[in-house]
């Protein structure tokens, strides 16, 4: 059952005000990953405390990095149902899990942060992570 | 793979890794740890050599993507865990 809106707004907010575009329904979703060229993140965000609450910041503070995913998306899991589902079809055969961030390159997954890799860390440990696998799978290629 | 002896507060809601004496390996969501039990959320369980992976083999690839739920809940008998960590703690190949 989805949360009651106004308790997952605040928590929306944090990554729409710094430009993440929010993905609502699974067209939504589908338009995001329409373009199968350069880098993309989708950002599965969740109200759970403990890993989320850590997520978001660590989101915030690799989008300060100068090498960044040229899209950057987000569905809310338990409140945005459709979006999320359809978010994890193009995971591939990566289990479910929230909060969690996947990394696309040329529409194909490349890199992904299961909750796990959230609970117990804190924002910087999680940008940090993000950071480094921009600068891997973000960097533009150049033509030889 | 260091050991955690910390109560619920420690584990409460944290994906763990609950290695057994036996052949068992459960990787689930730590809803409480005491003297008796380990109750897990959302768990997965291997077998060692179930599918031709070792526990360790099975654990790693946890590790690194995470588990699929097979069991809203389990109890394990705390005198069958041979150790409880976190997955997280864990470094995936």
């Amino acid at each position: 059952m989805p949360y009651d809106p106004r308790l997952v707004q605040p928590m929306r907010e944090e990554l729409t005000e710094i430009g993440v575009q929010e993905l609502r329904t699974s067209a939504d979703v589908d338009a995001f990953m329409a373009s199968k060229t350069g880098s993309a993140m989708i950002v599965v965000n969740s109200v759970c405390g403990c890993a989320a609450g850590k997520a978001r910041p660590g989101v915030r503070l690799a989008l300060e990095s100068t090498i960044r995913p040229d899209r950057i998306g987000t569905v809310f899991a338990g409140q945005d149902l459709d979006a999320t589902a359809r978010a994890r079809e193009f995971f591939g055969q990566v289990p479910p899990s929230s909060p969690s961030i996947a990394l696309f390159r040329d529409g194909q997954i490349v890199h992904f942060v299961p909750r796990h890799m959230i609970e117990g860390r804190d924002a910087l440990a999680v940008a940090n992570g993000l950071v480094k696998a921009f600068n891997k799978y973000c960097t533009p290629t150049t033509a030889n | 793979m260091g050991t955690f002896h910390h109560g619920r507060s420690e584990l409460h809601g944290i994906t763990v890794v609950v290695d057994t004496r036996g052949p068992k390996v459960f990787v689930g969501r730590c809803d409480d740890l005491d003297e008796h039990e380990v109750i897990l959320l959302d768990a997965d369980v291997h077998e060692d050599g179930a599918n031709g992976r070792s526990k360790n083999d099975w654990v790693r690839e946890a590790a690194r993507w995470g588990v699929w739920k097979k069991m809203d809940r389990v109890v394990i008998p705390r005198a069958e865990v041979a150790s409880v960590v976190r997955l997280g703690d864990i470094a995936a190949d």
